[in-house]
């Protein structure tokens, strides 16, 4: 057991009393068995399957603070640059995990855009039926998260309603007292033939270290439309596991986009349940990381149902000394006949110090199903780098448009217009290009 | 203009150019002919620099400069142009886009101002026009899904947008239909002016009706083995190569 997952169970007994919803016995309940199984299961090292290409131990050997506390000296002018300015949006904002609502704008009117740690008073019935049933037990971050999450975003669109804005969800870590553990949970119920679209962002505004573990819970009903996008563009000395769950019912369609370019060490654990016939699921997106950094997308799409489609395309560009792990498990159950599956990861390693592990796991019980997928790591074409430049492109920007025409497919999806335009801002910065060539 | 004095190159062990002389002065046309295989488009990427050929000999002066110190980018800016026997797609990037960087990083490395968006827009469609494009061409990915003459045609139009001072067109011809030839043939010479020149490398004297070279030499087994007049083009499409094997064997 190492020292934090030993810090984590002594200080759940003083921590639990003070959790929102301490006095809901299910919820009380939820929490004391997740916190049971992850002392048997303790932290994932590399001999876990799981685990292999990912070693968690230089981030969990910091000696960070478990109970942490809000941050009133936090301003706007702090967070600004981590929101879409130039659009009008719903707003959750956390600090150290607890919600600042100061900083947000969130509404009960029509829809609830507000706090997980309201819902836990204001909504149990609703608590009961969703909490903890999209995020599989027995996966040690997820019940580490069970056992300690108290606050986090909480949505429910109502059926038929579509939100009128997209919601930004912003969860900042300020950690001057020292490296900082932090986490928060979302829980995000869109009923029948509701719409919303969801930006994330989980940003350490300090100095130190900080280890974000998360889970997000989303529950798509019947002709559910739902856009999730994650931009991860954290500070040098974040760790984040994402932990998303999204179980999905008849027609349902939901994206979730992940865009990584900063942090540390990033883990996403995104996992679509496919159960209603005609449901979509799609997720994409680009990573471009450089030295000391690593990207791990471990992805499920699991379909139980007939004639659903996924949709899987993952681009990853890695600079210097960085390391990209890609591992995307497709299950098509007995019953889900006529799925139609689609994943694809391509990368490209711009360094020879760079390197990539990717993996498509297929698992097929049914008999009439059209699967593809394929990886493939590379380096930029010479050729095309050679024609290029004998057209009086210098070699770096070159070097730039071809990387930025590779993963800019990868962005066809996003919805929001200034949230595209950020991210092909941030992406034309990391590969030191000029936006005009190709916009 | 260009001097080439003695050029050898390779790649990896192989020895591909093994001592090219050839002058050209400003205003010239010269024809490159010679088998496959012979060196004719590992000459056009040595000249505009290309880093997998390794040069072990030889220079290239250009315009009383030495080619061979410039890097690729550098040389274009300089005003050498290579049409390329099999364009590249690039997907992702419109061809205007590319175009309109391509003369701008130009102009930077020259010194001189980025081209006002007007004069860009005028150039496009009086070059567009000049040989028969479809100005939807411009909107689309760079050579991406072009048939074989489209992207001919779009090297050419390329070179009308960047005005080279020397244009070096590889195989060209390879891949236009009649219409397409005479079309394309007819915007390189409406390009040519006193000052510059160009390098023909084709394999058929059909070319050679429309684009009337002054010099015409044959490559072979990496040397110019033989120059002539334009009747020495002739010469070749009657009688093939075997005479000039045999006189090099
Ligand atoms: N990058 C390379 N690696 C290995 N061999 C090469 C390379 N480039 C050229 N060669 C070899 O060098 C020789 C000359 O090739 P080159 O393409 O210059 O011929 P060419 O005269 O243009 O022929 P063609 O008329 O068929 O276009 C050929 O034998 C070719 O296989
Ligand atoms: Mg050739």
């Amino acid at each position: 057991m190492t020292d934090l997952a030993q810090d984590l169970l002594s200080s759940f007994v003083v921590a639990e009393p003070q959790l929102n919803g301490s006095r809901n016995l299910g919820v009380v309940h939820l929490r004391k068995e997740a916190l049971d199984r992850f002392e048997a299961l303790g932290f994932p090292t590399t001999r876990d399957e799981e685990w292999k290409y990912t070693n968690l131990k230089p981030v969990l050997k910091h000696n960070y603070r478990i109970l942490l506390k809000g941050d009133d000296a936090v301003s706007f002018a702090d967070i600004k640059s981590y929101l879409l300015s130039d659009l009008d949006t719903y707003k959750l904002v956390f600090i150290n995990g607890k919600y600042s609502s100061w900083l947000s704008d969130s509404t009960h009117q029509e829809f609830d855009v507000c706090t997980f740690a309201a819902a836990l008073n204001k909504y149990p019935d609703t608590i009961a039926e969703y909490l903890g049933k999209a995020a599989p037990k027995g996966e040690t971050f997820v019940d580490l998260n069970t056992a300690f999450a108290d606050d986090g975003a909480f949505i429910r669109v109502k059926a038929s309603q579509t939100v009128d804005k997209p919601i930004e969800i912003l969860y900042l870590t300020t950690n001057e007292n020292g490296p900082a553990f932090s986490q928060v949970r979302n829980l995000i119920i869109v009923e029948q033939n509701a719409e919303v679209q969801l930006v994330e962002r989980h940003q350490n505004i300090g100095d130190q270290p900080s280890f974000t573990n998360f889970v997000s819970e989303v529950f798509a009903a019947r002709d559910a439309r739902v856009s999730y996008y994650k931009v991860q563009n954290d500070a040098d000395e974040a760790t984040l596991v994402d932990n998303t769950h999204v179980v999905q019912k008849e027609q349902s369609n939901v994206h979730v986009g992940t865009y990584t370019f900063g942090g540390k060490l990033v883990r996403n654990n995104l996992h679509f349940y496919s159960g209603g016939e005609h449901a979509e699921s799609h997720m994409d997106g680009i990573t471009i990381i450089g030295d000391g950094q690593t990207v791990d997308h471990h992805t499920l799409v699991d379909h139980q149902e007939p004639n659903c489609y996924s949709r899987e395309l993952y681009k990853g560009i890695y600079l210097g000394k960085s390391h990209g792990i890609f591992n995307g498990k497709v299950m098509v159950r007995q019953k889900a006949q006529k799925t139609n599956a689609f994943q694809q990861n391509d990368n490209i390693l711009l360094s020879d110090k760079a390197k990539v592990d990717t993996k498509p796991q297929l698992e097929i019980f049914a008999d009439d199903v059209r699967c593809s997928h394929g990886c493939t790591i590379g380096q930029l074409d010479r050729n095309a780098l050679f024609y290029l430049r004998s057209r009086g492109i210098p070699k770096h920007e070159a070097e730039g448009l071809m990387t930025y025409a590779f993963a800019a497919d990868a962005l066809e999806y996003v919805k929001i217009p200034q949230l595209e335009k950020r991210l092909n801002r941030v992406i034309a910065e990391k590969l030191g290009i000029n936006l005009e060539f190709t916009l | 203009m260009i001097k080439i004095n003695n050029l050898q190159a390779r790649v990896e062990d192989k020895e591909i150019l093994k001592g090219i002389n050839l002058e050209i002065n400003p205003g010239e046309i010269h024809a490159i002919m010679g088998p496959n295989g012979s060196g004719k488009s590992t000459l056009s990427s040595v000249i505009a620099g290309r880093e997998d050929y390794e040069v072990t000999g030889g220079s290239i002066d250009f315009e009383g400069e030495d080619l061979l110190d410039l890097n690729p980018e550098e040389r274009a800016h300089k005003g050498i142009f290579l049409s390329f026997q099999y364009p590249v797609e690039i997907p992702g990037v419109t061809v205007s886009n590319f175009v309109k960087t391509a003369i701008n990083e130009s102009r930077k490395g020259r010194g001189e101002e980025p081209m006002e968006a007007r004069e860009m827009l005028a150039k496009m469609r009086e070059k567009t026009a000049l040989l028969e494009m479809d100005k939807s061409y411009l909107s689309r990915s760079l050579n991406e899904g072009f048939s074989g003459g489209e992207k001919k045609r779009n090297e050419i139009f390329q070179m009308a947008m960047l005005e080279p001072k020397l244009a070096i067109l590889d195989e060209t011809d390879s891949g236009l239909d009649i219409d397409a030839l005479r079309i394309v043939a007819g915007g390189v010479n409406k390009l040519r002016t006193a000052d510059n020149a160009v390098i023909v490398i084709t394999h058929y004297q059909r070319l050679l009706d429309y684009i009337k070279p002054d010099f015409v030499h044959v490559l072979y087994n990496g040397r110019i083995v033989k120059s002539g007049g334009p009747e020495l083009a002739h010469e070749l499409e009657e009688k093939g190569y075997d005479w000039i094997k045999a006189e090099n064997a």
